[in-house]
C-alpha cells in the first residue's frame, strides 16, 4: 500500500510539475478573463450567477466580431485559501483580467496577490471595503458595503425619521456584517431610534424566528435587513405566519427574492430594497438580458449576474479603447486598463455614467425600489 | 407572554431536531455508525416532495409519501454499497465514508436541482392559532411538528419493544455476533434500520422545510449537525433521549437568543451541551455501558 | 523480536524524513529555476500545514485513540494568535523569520493551552462523546474568535466583543476585525519554515510514540482497562497527547494565517476538521507516513479536478468513497488478490499486510 500510495504521490508531482510549465499566452488569439467564485457547497448561487452573467455577456460580445474574449470559471468554495488556489490556476491558464472573485472573503485574499501581479482585477460582486485597499489595479463594480449602510442610514432619516427601527444581519456574512457596521456608526451619528439589533451566523440560520419575534416585541415599525434573499424570504414568511408587519427594508443582495422559485410574492409586499439593478426593469437592455438569462439557464437572474455581466461590458468597453491585443502580457494589460477605468464613463444594468476613481471604487447610486403587486416600483 | 412564544419557538425547531436526531440514535444503535449523510437524504426528501408537489401537482400528502419512498431505497442503496461492505472495521472509516456520501448527495443534488434555492411551500394549510389578541401565535407547523415527533417516538419505542423485527434490532444493536449466531439475519436487520431512519428523514425533510422554507443542496447539514447534537445530548441510541434531546436543544438554542445574546448563542448552546456531558457523560437518558475485562 | 521490531521502526522514520526531505529539495530546485507552475507553488504552504494537522491529529486519533472532531480550532487559535502577534511586533522585529518564528510558537502555546483547557475536563468521556465535545468547542472558538474585534495603537493591543466597544487613540488600526477577519496581513510563511515544521512535528511525534509512554498509549488504545490494570496512568499520556496535538495544530495554523492576505473565523469549522480527519483515516490510523502521503494528496486531488469543472466535486466525493472501501473492505481485498494474477498487485497487498505486522 505503502508503496502505491508513494509511486502515486511522484506520478502526481510529476504530472503536476511538467504538465504545463508554459502558461504563456502568446498562442491565443482570445483575451482571456478569469473569474471564481462559489460554485458548489452553500453559496453556490452567487458564484454560479456570476459564471452565467458573464457568459452571456462573452457570447454577446463575441458574436460583435470585434475583441474576442474567453472565459475561465474556478470554483473557490467560498473560501480564500482555494480562492488563491483558482487565481493561481487561472495564471497558469495565461488569464490576461481576473473579473473575480464572487464573494468578499476570497477577494480580500486574492486582491493582493493581483496588486503584486500587476494583475487588473475588477470584481462584480465582493463589496467589502478592503477588498480594493489592496493595490492600484484592484477596482469593484458593486458599490461597497459602507456606501450601502450609509445610502440606507441616509433614506431612513430621509423617509423614516421617526420609524422604531429593528435590525436583523448575519454576523458570520462579511456582506451583511460590513454594511450592518456602517449603518450603525451613521444611524447613531443621525439620532435614528434603533430598539434592537439581532444576529444571527451560518451555522443556525435554519430558525430565525427568534429574531422576528424580539424585533416584534421591542415594537420595532421598520426592520432592516442587510442580507441576501434565501434568509429574506425565511424572515418574511415567519412575519406573516405570526401577523407582523412592519415595513422590511432590504439591501442589494435581496433582489433575487421575487424570482425565488416557489416564493410567494404577497409575502414580499411593501418589501424596500436599495438595489441598482431588478430583474423586472423594462428598459430594453435588462429585458434582452433576463430573456436570454432564462432561455439559457432557467432562473432569473440577480444581481450577481448582472455584475458580471457589466463587469465583461466594462472590459470590453476598456480594451477596445486602450487598443489592448490578446498578445499583450497581463502586466501590459493592467497598466492600459487602470489608465481607461479611471478615465471612462460606462452604461450597464446596474448603474448609467459609472466612474472609478484611482482607489478602484465605483460611483453610482443605489435606488430605491419597492415591491408593489408583486413588481418593483421605484420609491422616490 | 413573549416568553411564552419564545418556548413554543423553541419547541417546533426542537421537535424537528428530534425528528432528525430519531433517525441518527437509530441507526447509531443498531450499525454502531455516525451517519453523517443522513442531513443529506433530509435534504433529498425535501427535494422530492417539492418536486411532486410543485411540478407533478400532486396532493403534498401524497407527495411526502413519494418522498418517504424514494429516501427509503436511497437509505436502503447507500447502506448496501457504502456502508455493507464495511461491516467490521473500525467505526472511523464507516464515518469517513459516510462523509464521502454526505458530498456525493450534496453535490448531485447541486447538478439535478441546480443551486439556487427554492422556496418550499409549506404542506401545512392549517390556520395559526392566535391567542390573547395576537400575543401568543401557534403555527400549524408548531402543532403538526410536535404531534408527528411524538408520535413517531412512540411508534418506534413500540416497533423496537413489541415487533419481531424490533427484537431483532435491540439483539444486533446488543451483541451483532452473537445474534448472527442466534439466526438473526443480521444485514437485513441493518437495511430495514437504515429503511426506516431515511424514510423518517423524509418526513424529518418535509416538516423541517415546512417550518423554514429555503430548500437547498444544502439544507440538511446543519440541522443534521444540530440533531446529532441533540441525539448525544439526549444520549446516543436512546430513542426518548433523542426525542428530549432535540427539544431541549429547541428551547436552549431559541432562550439564549431571546434572552442573552443572539450573536453568541452557538457558543451557549454548545457550552450547555458540555456542561452537560461532563455532569452525565453518556448524555441525559442514555446508558453508561460498564466496561469488561 | 523487539530488536527487529525497533530496526523496522527506525527503518520506517527514515523513510518518512527521507521522502519529506527530497520532496522538499526537488520542489526548492524546480521553484527556483522557475519550472514550477503558479498552482503548484501555492499550494506547497498549504500543504506543509495540513501535513503537520494530519499528523499532529493522528496522535490523537490513531495513536490514542481518541476521536477529535475539532482539530480545526486549534489551528484557529493559532492562526489568529499568529496574526495578532506577527502584527503588533511588526515595529521591533524587523526580520521576518525571526517575526514568523516567533508568531508560530506563541500560537502554538495559545492552542496548547486551549488543548489542556478542553483536554483536562473532556479527555474523561470516551468514543463518541468526546467527538461531539471537541465539535463544541471548535464551533465555540470559530463563534466567539468571529465576534473578537482587536486593535492596535500607541498604548498597546485592545480587546473588544464588539465593533464598538473598542476605543481607540487615532494612529490605532484593526488587526482582526470580528467577522470581517483579518485583512491586509503581511505574508511573511516560506515553504522552507513550512518544512522545517513539518520535520519538527515527525520528531516530536515519533518521539512521543515509540517513546516508554508513547508504547504505554498505544497499549491504552488497545485496551485500557488492561493498561490501567499494570499501573499505567492513562489520563496524563492522553493529555500529553492532546497538549502536544493542539500545540503543533497551532503552529501550523500561524503559519496558514500568516500565509493569506486575509483569513475570517468561519474558516475554521466543522468542515476542515473533518477534511483533516480524513487524511489520517485515509492515510492510517497510527501510521505517520501514511498521514503525510494522504495529507498531500488529498489536498492536490481537487486542484488537479479543476479540469471536470461542475463535476469536480461530486468526482472528489466518488473517489473518497472508492478509496475508502478499498483500503478498508476485507472483501474488496480478496476480490483484488483473486482477480490480479499478475504479480504487481499481489506484491502491493503483500508488502501492507507487512506494514500492519510492524
Amino acid at each position: 500500500m505503502k508503496k502505491v500510495l508513494s509511486m502515486a504521490l511522484a506520478a502526481a508531482l510529476m504530472a503536476a510539475t511538467f504538465a504545463g510549465c508554459a502558461g504563456g499566452n502568446s498562442d491565443s488569439n482570445t483575451i482571456k478573463l478569469g473569474t471564481s467564485g462559489p460554485l458548489t457547497g452553500s453559496n453556490a448561487v452567487y458564484g454560479n450567477a456570476v459564471k452565467n452573467g458573464m457568459e452571456i455577456a462573452i457570447e454577446e460580445l463575441n458574436a460583435k466580431g470585434g475583441l474576442q474574449f474567453e472565459q475561465n470559471a474556478q470554483d473557490d468554495e467560498a473560501d480564500s485559501e482555494k480562492a488563491v488556489n483558482a487565481y493561481n490556476t487561472l495564471k497558469d491558464w495565461g488569464m490576461h483580467i481576473m473579473a473575480g472573485p464572487t464573494t468578499t472573503g476570497c477577494a480580500n485574499a486574492v486582491a493582493p496577490e493581483c496588486a503584486a501581479d500587476n494583475m487588473f482585477m475588477l470584481t462584480p460582486s465582493a463589496s467589502g471595503p478592503d477588498v480594493i485597499k489592496a493595490g492600484d489595479s484592484v477596482f469593484q463594480v458593486c458599490f461597497s458595503d459602507p456606501n450601502l449602510g450609509l445610502a440606507a442610514a441616509d433614506y431612513f432619516a430621509a423617509h423614516f425619521s421617526d420609524a422604531v427601527i429593528g435590525v436583523i444581519y448575519d454576523s458570520s456574512d462579511l456582506y451583511s456584517a460590513g454594511v450592518y457596521s456602517t449603518f450603525e456608526t451613521e444611524a447613531k451619528a443621525k439620532g435614528l431610534n434603533v430598539v434592537c439589533v439581532e444576529a444571527f451566523t451560518s451555522a443556525n440560520k435554519s430558525d430565525l424566528s427568534t429574531q422576528v419575534t424580539k424585533c416584534q416585541a421591542a415594537g420595532a415599525d421598520l426592520v432592516f435587513m442587510p442580507f441576501y434573499a434565501t434568509e429574506a424570504a425565511q424572515v418574511l414568511t415567519y412575519a406573516d405566519k405570526i401577523g407582523y408587519k412592519p415595513t422590511f427594508f432590504g439591501c442589494d443582495g435581496m433582489d433575487g427574492i421575487l424570482a425565488t422559485e416557489g416564493f410567494d410574492p404577497k409575502l414580499a409586499e411593501g418589501l424596500v430594497l436599495l438595489t441598482p439593478f431588478a430583474a423586472d426593469a423594462d428598459d430594453e437592455k435588462t429585458q434582452n438580458f433576463v430573456k436570454k438569462y432564462i432561455e439559457k439557464f432557467d432562473t432569473v437572474p440577480n444581481q450577481f449576474a448582472a455584475d458580471a455581466y457589466d463587469v465583461a461590458y466594462a472590459i470590453y468597453e476598456a480594451c477596445t479603447e486602450a487598443g489592448v491585443t490578446p498578445d499583450m502580457s497581463s502586466e501590459e494589460v493592467c497598466e492600459k486598463m487602470v489608465e481607461q477605468f479611471t478615465s471612462m464613463s460606462f452604461d450597464g444594468l446596474t448603474g448609467s455614467g459609472m466612474t472609478w476613481d484611482a482607489s478602484g471604487a465605483v460611483s453610482k447610486v443605489p435606488m430605491a425600489v419597492v415591491i408593489q403587486n408583486g413588481e418593483y416600483v421605484s420609491a422616490d | 407572554m413573549n416568553f411564552l412564544q419564545y418556548l413554543i419557538n423553541g419547541i417546533s425547531i426542537g421537535s424537528v431536531y428530534a425528528i432528525i436526531a430519531l433517525g441518527y440514535t437509530m441507526v447509531y444503535g443498531i450499525a454502531n455508525m455516525l451517519n453523517f449523510a443522513h442531513g443529506d437524504v433530509i435534504m433529498i426528501g425535501a427535494y422530492m416532495s417539492y418536486c411532486a408537489t410543485n411540478y407533478l401537482g400532486l396532493h403534498p400528502l401524497v407527495g411526502l409519501v413519494i418522498a418517504m419512498a424514494v429516501c427509503t431505497v436511497l437509505g436502503i442503496t447507500i447502506e448496501a454499497l457504502a456502508y455493507r461492505p464495511l461491516r467490521g472495521v473500525p467505526s472511523l472509516a464507516v464515518l469517513i465514508t459516510a462523509i464521502g456520501v454526505s458530498y456525493f448527495l450534496q453535490n448531485a443534488a447541486q447538478l439535478i436541482w441546480g443551486s439556487a434555492p427554492k422556496n418550499y411551500t409549506s404542506i401545512v394549510s392549517m390556520e395559526p392559532l392566535k391567542l390573547f389578541d395576537g400575543g401568543l401565535v401557534i403555527t400549524g407547523e408548531v402543532i403538526i411538528t410536535i404531534v408527528a415527533s411524538v408520535v413517531i417516538m412512540l411508534a418506534l419505542t413500540l416497533f423496537t419493544g413489541k415487533t419481531k423485527m424490533g427484537k431483532a434490532m435491540r439483539a444486533v444493536s446488543e451483541d451483532r455476533d452473537a445474534a448472527q449466531l442466534m439466526g438473526i439475519p443480521v444485514n437485513r436487520t441493518i437495511s430495514t434500520t437504515f429503511a426506516i431512519g431515511s424514510a423518517l428523514a423524509a418526513v424529518a425533510g418535509v416538516l423541517l422545510c415546512s417550518t423554514v422554507p429555503t430548500l437547498m443542496p444544502t439544507t440538511g447539514s446543519m440541522p443534521g449537525i444540530r440533531a446529532f447534537t441533540a441525539a448525544v445530548l439526549g444520549g446516543i441510541g436512546s430513542i426518548p433521549g433523542a426525542m428530549l434531546g432535540g427539544i431541549l436543544l429547541g428551547i436552549i438554542e431559541t432562550l439564549s437568543k431571546a434572552y442573552i445574546s443572539t450573536q453568541f448563542s452557538d457558543a451557549i448552546v454548545f457550552t450547555v451541551l458540555i456542561l452537560v456531558l461532563l455532569v452525565k457523560p453518556a448524555g441525559l437518558l442514555g446508558k453508561t455501558v460498564q466496561e469488561k475485562v | 523480536m523487539r530488536k527487529n521490531l525497533n530496526r523496522k521502526q527506525r527503518g520506517g522514520n527514515f523513510k518518512v524524513f527521507a521522502l519529506v526531505t527530497v520532496a522538499f529539495i526537488v520542489m526548492q530546485l524546480l521553484s527556483s529555476m522557475g519550472m514550477l507552475k503558479s498552482s503548484v507553488k501555492g499550494q506547497l504552504i498549504p500543504i506543509c500545514v495540513y501535513i503537520v494537522l494530519a499528523v499532529s491529529l493522528n496522535l490523537v486519533v490513531g495513536v490514542s485513540g481518541e476521536l477529535s472532531l475539532g482539530h480545526a480550532g486549534f489551528m484557529g487559535v493559532g492562526a489568529f494568535t499568529g496574526v495578532v502577534v506577527a502584527s503588533s511586533i511588526a515595529n521591533v522585529v524587523s526580520n521576518d523569520l525571526v517575526r514568523l518564528l516567533i508568531a508560530m510558537v506563541i500560537g502554538g502555546v495559545m492552542a496548547g493551552i486551549a488543548g489542556g483547557i478542553i483536554g483536562i475536563p473532556v479527555l474523561r468521556l470516551r468514543g463518541d462523546y468526546l467527538a461531539i465535545v471537541t465539535l463544541a468547542f471548535g464551533e465555540i472558538l470559530k463563534n466567539i474568535i468571529g465576534n473578537l474585534y482587536i486593535g492596535k495603537d500607541s498604548h498597546g493591543l485592545h480587546f473588544a466583543l464588539n465593533a464598538s466597544g473598542l476605543v481607540m487613540e487615532p494612529d490605532g488600526s484593526m488587526i482582526l476585525n470580528g467577522p470581517m477577519g483579518t485583512t491586509g496581513v503581511e505574508k511573511i510563511a516560506t515553504f522552507g519554515v513550512g518544512f522545517a515544521l513539518i520535520i519538527v512535528t515527525l520528531v516530536v511525534v515519533l518521539n512521543l510514540i515509540h517513546s516508554k509512554e508513547g508504547r504505554a498509549i498505544m497499549a491504552i488504545r488497545d485496551n485500557r482497562i488492561a493498561a490501567e490494570s499494570v499501573g499505567l496512568n492513562v489520563f496524563s499520556f492522553k493529555i500529553k497527547a492532546f497538549v502536544v496535538s493542539a500545540f503543533l495544530a497551532g503552529m501550523a495554523g500561524a503559519l496558514y494565517g500568516l500565509n493569506y492576505s486575509a483569513i475570517t473565523a468561519t474558516k475554521f469549522d466543522f468542515t476542515t476538521s473533518i477534511n483533516i480527519l480524513v487524511f489520517v483515516v485515509l492515510g492510517g490510523m497510527g501510521n505517520i507516513f501514511g498521514s503525510v502521503i494522504s495529507a498531500t494528496l488529498l489536498y492536490m486531488l481537487p486542484e488537479m479536478l479543476r479540469g471536470l469543472y461542475d463535476y469536480r466535486m461530486i468526482m472528489y466525493a466518488i473517489v473518497l468513497i472508492v478509496v475508502m472501501l478499498f483500503t478498508w473492505s476485507p472483501q474488496a481485498k480478496n476480490w483484488v488478490q483473486a482477480v490480479s494474477s499478475g504479480s504487481v498487485m499481489r506484491r502491493v497487498f503483500g508488502q501492507k499486510k507487512e506494514a500492519e505486522d510492524e
